[in-house]
């Protein structure tokens, strides 16, 4: 019964979402009181049956109800409960049943958090995102729903797929859902201010705690995602440039420009029509996300759905959604402009420039990963569109971004003077660019052209953001604003970021040795010696777990144990790498393959800085959280105060 | 008038998106037509898995009808076919060349011993650099390249007996009958 519960829950909630969808807009666009007030109770409704369906669906996991074929398909009986909760969103049809609660869970938020809006706003904005919700829960029921039976019931499930066991994915794919859907409600304003033909420097007060939030979720599930594909994956990398990461990244990328871009539509009035279209874009890219997660359109490894049909539906929705959306720009856009002069340097040009670095970026992505389709569509022929592709191209964009953000973050609105800045500048750049040479060099021995650039942009915004916190400490600095304090916070969490992934490719060493139990080796310092094999049952698997203690100086330092598992269901080995992390370096061994005569091929590597490329994202995501502490997004601003401060910068 | 047409621009760019995404939705990635079909081999020079020191280039395909193999050990699908190419292999005269493509030595090797060797020769592609010159999506892919280096047919995913029988049975054979004609 129960996973009938859910589908009829499901049903309800599309059903509450198209009234949420139509009400209140028409509403607000007849200036109908009524029909307005059924906004918040509607969001309310349809997170309220949302919830109840996701809960039935988490029970049918719980109970090993195996009639139900998508728990047959990815749970059985030997899966740790954690992992069953897990499995829930482990697949195609449960992961959008998670996109349509996330959703609905935004959708409620913006109700409860929007007392202090004029109900018309709230009707518009809830509305769009009612539509949205339309498409997907219609996508669910109608080529993938989670709740339909299969009969006879087998005795045991399929497994959870190996790769997918594993804490990290309790939380990453809730966490990206969380940014990606969030970026929805910037999208349901940017709607909402064109069909009322209304733009002005409220909207985007009103706009910006809500994309601050998305973008930190976001950065949360892209790093939790690349911290779980270091040691999970067994590889050691972090990043790999798959169509699947790319497709949370474009977003990221596109989100913070709009992040930059919201401040300056705020602060001066400006850049209007351009925010609208990177929110737009932005959540157009989740969308696309999604498609090129779920379609099959591209294929890679963590894609699970290829049905055509289900990817004519998402085209049809996308090209509806997005094609509507550009259209409503096409013809609004121009007459919200307002013409506000700024000098040529200015922040207002910095934040200019910082969004179109970051379009481009995001361009740079999009078309590496669409790449192989668009050729494919011209029968140009078959390209390969490689990690090399994307660590070369991305550079260019990336590295004047990261260079103009310390300059950017410094430089004062409407017109800058260009000699004082290079006067409080010089000292911290010639720091920086010093350092970026000496330090690599002096603790690695040798520093390549590129390497001394990275670190030297990675130091240089380090610095750059500390110099206002510095100057107060010794009691001279200017007033730190609480929004101060959180673009500081991100930006040295960008130089820490920056300085991690430089470091890291350029001085980690890596070596596939053959080794026996008794052998050793020395790298970068450390001394591993291979003590023995021993075997290991797991729940739900079994395998082999290798010894290694590591040695500095002749001093131990610790002991390793890397796993080779095989899971009795799916029967894939898997790797589990054993790693020593620190600030400083990690160190890191997987157990490649059994070679005979008791020896194994090792992968030993020695990965220098490697975790300050996430917590470079923890301190990001922490700047974002002050941000949206701020209490000026809390205040209720009257409509006669927010013409007057239309009216003074303007 | 310009200035009011610039804003169609990212409606337009997104039409032309859609147009893509819709033809790339209906070609199914095993059926894409090769541009290299009827067309000579493309030439490369790699290193034979098990002698490093032998190379082998696609002179090797001259003079008899043979199967040019994608595989590498980390594939699922490559694991799958391996039966059907030890049958070929065993009961058939077609040779089968391999190339490990973005493989590791070892675990290549390893692989061979284990489950048994259908290929005559290995070339070793670890980089990638012979796959992009023959535009490989991904492994397992077979190439039939006839006795004049032309290549007349391509398979993407896993060789099935039912593939075997209906793509190339007929090819090899009509290549059969063009060469014996030429001959006489």
């Amino acid at each position: 019964m129960i996973p009938e519960f859910g589908h009829i829950a499901l049903v309800i909630a599309l059903c509450i979402a198209v009234l949420q969808s139509v009400l209140p807009l028409a509403g607000a666009q007849q200036g109908n009181v009524a029909w307005i007030a059924t906004t918040r109770p509607l969001a309310h409704a349809q997170f309220f049956f949302l919830v109840i369906s996701f809960g039935c669906l988490i029970v049918a996991f719980l109970q090993n109800d195996f009639s139900v074929k998508y728990v047959a398909m990815n749970s059985n009986t030997a899966l740790p409960t954690m992992f069953k909760v897990a499995a829930v969103w482990g697949a195609h049809e449960g992961s959008l049943l998670l996109w349509s609660v996330t959703l609905g869970l935004w959708t409620s938020a913006v109700a409860a958090f929007s007392k202090t809006l004029p109900n018309a706003v709230v009707a518009r904005v809830l509305a769009v995102m009612g539509m949205i919700a339309v498409g997907f829960m219609l996508f669910i029921l109608l080529t993938s729903n989670p709740f339909d039976r299969l009969f006879p019931a087998p005795l045991n499930g399929g497994d959870l797929n190996p790769l997918l066991q594993d804490p990290a994915l309790i939380i990453h794919p809730p966490m990206l859902y969380m940014g990606y859907v969030g970026f929805s409600v910037a999208f349901g304003f940017a709607i909402a201010a064109m069909l009322a033909g209304n733009l002005d420097q409220q909207w985007a007060r009103w706009t910006r705690p809500w994309t601050t939030t998305a973008w930190l979720f976001l950065t949360m599930g892209i790093a939790l995602g690349s911290w779980w594909a270091y040691y999970e994956l067994g590889w050691g990398g972090w990043w790999f440039w798959d169509p699947v990461e790319n497709a949370a990244f474009m977003p990221w990328l596109v989100g913070t420009g709009l992040m930059h871009s919201l401040a300056v539509t705020e602060k001066r009035g400006l850049f209007k029509s351009w925010t609208l279209l990177m929110a737009i874009a932005a959540f157009s890219l989740s969308l696309l996300g999604t498609f090129i997660v779920r379609s099959g359109v591209l294929v890679s490894v963590h894609a699970f759905a290829s049905d055509p049909a289900r990817g004519l539906f998402i085209l049809i929705f996308l090209g509806i959604v997005i094609g509507a959306s550009l259209t409503l720009y096409a013809y609004r856009a121009s007459s919200l402009e307002t013409r506000v002069g700024f000098a040529p340097f200015s922040r207002e040009t910095f934040i200019l420039l910082n969004s179109i670095l970051l379009v481009i970026a995001a361009g740079v992505v999009l078309l590496g990963t669409l790449g192989p389709l668009v050729f494919g569509a011209f029968d140009l022929g078959s390209v390969s569109v490689g990690p090399q592709y994307f660590e070369l191209v991305f550079l260019f964009p990336m590295l004047p971004l990261v260079l103009a953000v310390g300059v950017g973050m410094h430089t004062a609105w409407r017109s800058a003077n260009p000699r004082e800045l290079f006067r409080r500048l010089k000292w911290p750049a010639l720091g920086a660019l010093v350092a970026g040479v000496l330090i690599p060099w002096l603790v690695f021995g040798s520093v390549s052209l590129l390497t001394a650039v990275g670190v030297t942009i990675g130091l240089w915004t380090v610095i750059a953001s500390l110099i206002d916190p510095a100057k107060k400490v010794v009691g001279k600095g200017p007033r730190i604003t609480r929004g101060m304090v959180a673009m500081q916070l991100a930006h040295l969490g960008l130089g820490l970021t920056v300085l991690g992934i430089t470091v890291t490719s350029a001085y980690t060493v890596v070596t596939d040795e053959s080794m026996r139990p008794g052998d050793t080796r020395e790298i970068g310092g450390y001394t591993f010696r291979f003590d023995e094999t021993l075997p290991i049952t797991g729940p739900n698997y079994e395998g082999i777990q290798g010894v290694f203690t590591v040695s500095r100086n002749d001093t131990e330092l610790t002991q390793l144990k890397p796993e080779k598992r095989v899971y009795r269901v799916q029967t894939n080995p898997m790797t589990e790498a054993g790693i020593q992390g620190g600030l400083g370096r990690d160190l890191f061994i997987a157990l490649g393959e059994q070679l005979g005569r008791g020896a194994w091929s090792v992968r030993i590597q020695y990965k220098p800085l490697i975790r300050f490329i996430w917590l470079g994202c923890i301190v990001m995501v922490i700047g974002g959280l002050v941000a949206i502490s701020d209490p000026r997004y809390r205040q209720r601003v009257t409509a006669k105060a927010a013409a007057d401060g239309a009216t003074a910068t303007a | 008038m310009a200035g009011k047409l610039k804003f169609l621009i990212p409606v337009a760019v997104f039409a032309g998106m859609v147009a893509i995404f819709y033809q790339g939705l209906y070609k199914d990635p095993t059926l894409v037509s090769s541009p290299f079909i009827d067309k000579a081999a493309p030439a490369f020079d790699l290193p034979t898995l098990y002698d490093d020191q032998r190379r082998m280039t696609e002179r090797e395909f001259r003079g008899k009808i043979s199967l040019f193999n994608v595989w590498a050990s980390w594939c699922p699908g490559c694991a799958r076919e391996h039966d059907m190419l030890l049958t070929i292999a065993h009961t058939t005269d077609v040779p089968i060349y391999g190339l490990n493509w973005k493989d590791e030595r070892q675990a290549a090797l390893k692989w061979l011993l284990e489950r048994g060797n259908p290929y005559e020769v290995n070339a070793v592609d670890r980089d990638n650099i012979t796959g992009i010159d023959w535009g490989v999506y991904g492994a397992p892919e077979t190439f039939l390249i006839d006795a004049d280096g032309i290549i007349r047919y391509k398979h993407i995913g896993p060789l099935t007996p039912e593939i075997w029988a209906a793509e190339f049975l007929p090819r090899i054979t009509s290549a059969r009958a063009m060469l014996a004609g030429a001959g006489s």
